[in-house]
């Protein structure tokens, strides 16, 4: 290798070199156009509109029209105005679930992964009993008893049940890592184990960490939907879920009203592909194998 | 000045830790400032076991390691990080030794973050340079890259330099030129001849027995973990006394031989009895060379 003939290719580095390279494929772009485009409907919409979307503000059953544009539901509610709000919760739930089953997933793996021997066989016992659990009957039972059901209960009861694959993951990754002489060259520097895993072992899990969080956030949103739609959905909020479980109980199908539940459909498998999309699209920046030229 | 005192070492294997292999048995010796001490033996005897013992990367089962009279197995992180200012470690792939994605100079910049943190950067940046040059580095060349964009010697001599930042007394090089072509590998054993002449003990870890005799004051053989024969790397290696030792004597390539010369019957050995025993004891043979009984 020459090593002074292209110094500045290097020093630009490998994290700006993926940049680079995730803003120039289509997938991730498309994918996280549509994403964040229906996140900043569902954060900032809200502000310009009627603050409670189960009001009873116009007629009933109405198509789409300038004064309501996805029309109205069976009772005269504004379906522009639920969809809206439905797209907060349904974000706050994925966003919430993501980031609680991120953060037992990592804590749990690094640390059966990095510590290994009995503390691992331990761990990775705890994992596999959550692994198995029929998490939906639990989210059931657990539901059905809760009182008042809020998209924040939803969202923590979603991520204490869908960290186990995270943590399998990331333990099989550190248990490889770890034996790394870099590793025992940190230890030699007088660094401990908490040191050792954020700054040698994670920067180099970063794509696959960055690839997880968008899987789950995905997952926990369609986990969300489906509670929703089973009944089980937030008391005491609109969701994208509770639309559609909504319009099915009022026979919306039946009566050609449309506009009720296609929007949180469309949205739901848009939010949820788009991530997918984004997910190959960043499997290609961080695989340069896959990149197409 | 480093001295191991009937030192074992067990791995817990299996699930739960259910059974023992016991890599390392009852081995005791010194090394002395200024000394270059070579373990050799066969592969999975334990010399890389014994290594990560001394750098406390591993607890040792029983037995003691003590530097200038401190015992330094039972040590807490701080006086762990106080050992490691005066025993490093240099290992065999460089490029493991590297995290990849970080630029290769970081391992110097860690060095100062943990042990140096008041020192200034241009202090610093001057120290760095001085102890590259005297490993035989061109700081230039070396400085802001990444490992794949080093060769595996300069990767190596930037380790070495690494553990120089701090005052070291004992070095654990553990086969550190094995994976270096035959020129660069000359010039890092002269480097760890410099070394000794600053009054360093290097614990010097090989498969090469040429290397061992061409740099080593005295030298321990091993097999199945524990030390057959050890003393004055002459006496050793000039007059081996334990048979496996005689073996792996005879089985060094030599220049003007031929594989078609037939090369010297080898002779029986032991086979691996139950470890846990202790091994057979060593005997005085000679000033300076001992060997273990059965021979
Ligand atoms: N972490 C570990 N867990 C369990 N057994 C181990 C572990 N590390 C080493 N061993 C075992 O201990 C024995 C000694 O290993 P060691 O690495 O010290 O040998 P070595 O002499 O350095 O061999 P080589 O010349 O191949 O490097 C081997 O049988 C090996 O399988
Ligand atoms: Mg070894």
């Amino acid at each position: 290798m020459t090593t002074s003939v292209t110094p500045d290719a290097d020093v630009i580095g490998k994290r700006s070199e993926h940049l680079y390279f995730a803003l120039r494929n289509p997938k991730v772009v498309i994918g996280l156009t549509i994403v964040i485009g229906l996140l900043l409907l569902g954060v900032i919409g809200p502000f310009f509109l009627n603050n409670d979307p189960n009001e009873y503000i116009g007629p009933k059953s109405e198509g789409p029209s300038g004064d309501f544009w996805l029309g109205t539901t069976y009772f005269g509610q504004d379906v522009f105005s639920q969809f809206v709000h439905g797209l907060r919760s349904s974000y706050l739930v994925g966003g919430l679930g993501a980031v609680i089953a991120f953060a037992i997933g990592l804590s749990v793996g690094f640390t059966a992964g990095y510590r290994g021997g009995i503390v691992d066989e331990l761990l990775n016992m705890l994992t596999n009993v959550v692994l198995v659990l029929p998490a939906l009957a639990v989210l059931i039972v657990i539901s059905s008893y809760l009182e008042v059901r809020g998209v924040v209960s939803q969202g923590i009861i979603i991520g204490l049940f869908s960290w186990p694959w995270v943590a399998r993951a990331v333990r099989a990754q550190s248990f490889t890592l770890r034996n790394r002489d870099y590793v025992d060259l940190a230890k030699l520097t007088g660094k401990r184990a908490p040191q050792i895993i954020i700054k040698e072992i994670m920067p180099n899990m970063a794509s696959y960490l960055l690839m997880s969080v968008i899987l789950l956030f995905g997952g926990a949103i369609l986990f969300a939907a489906m509670l929703d739609f089973i009944g089980l959905g937030p008391t005491n909020a609109v969701s994208l879920g509770t639309m559609m479980q909504q319009s099915m109980a009022w026979s919306a199908l039946h009566l050609g009203l449309w506009w009720w539940f296609v929007p949180p459909g469309v949205a739901i498998t848009a939010i949820v592909g788009s991530l997918y999309i984004t997910n190959v699209g960043l499997d290609e920046v961080f695989n340069p194998k896959l990149r197409e030229m | 000045m480093l001295e191991l005192e009937n030192v074992w070492k067990s791995y817990r294997v299996g699930s739960l830790g259910s059974k023992r292999l016991t890599a390392v048995r009852d081995v005791s010796f010194t090394i002395a400032p200024g000394e270059v001490l070579s373990v050799v033996g066969e592969s999975g005897s334990g010399k890389t076991t014994i290594g990560k013992m001394v750098l406390q990367l591993i607890s040792v089962s029983k037995g003691t390691i003590r530097l200038n009279g401190q015992d330094i197995t039972a040590a807490r992180h701080a006086q762990r990080k106080e050992y490691y200012r005066r025993v490093q470690g240099v290992f065999q792939d460089p490029f493991s030794s590297y995290n990849p994605i970080f630029k290769a100079d970081r391992v110097l910049e860690t060095v100062r973050e943990s042990f140096f943190p008041g020192t200034s950067r241009s202090e610093w940046g001057d120290k760095v340079e001085r102890t590259l040059l005297s490993v035989g580095l061109d700081p230039t060349a070396v400085r802001g890259k990444y490992p794949h964009q080093l060769s595996g010697g300069q990767l190596q001599r930037m380790l070495i330099a690494r553990a120089l930042l701090l005052d070291i007394e004992v070095l654990v090089a553990d086969e550190i030129i094995s994976m270096l072509d035959a020129s660069t590998r000359i010039d890092v054993l002269n480097l760890l001849g410099d070394l000794k002449e600053r009054g360093l003990g290097v614990l010097f870890v090989t498969h090469d027995l040429s290397l061992a005799n061409y740099i080593s004051e005295r030298v321990i053989i091993m097999r199945h973990g524990a030390v057959v024969e050890m003393g004055a790397t002459g006496k050793v290696f000039g007059d081996p006394r334990h048979p496996y030792s005689r073996n792996l004597l005879a089985s060094v390539p030599q220049l003007h031989r031929k594989w078609a010369d037939a090369p010297d019957e080898l002779e029986e050995l032991e086979p691996d009895g139950d470890r846990e025993l202790a091994p057979p004891a060593l005997t005085q043979v000679d000033e300076d060379h001992w060997a273990a009984a059965g021979s």
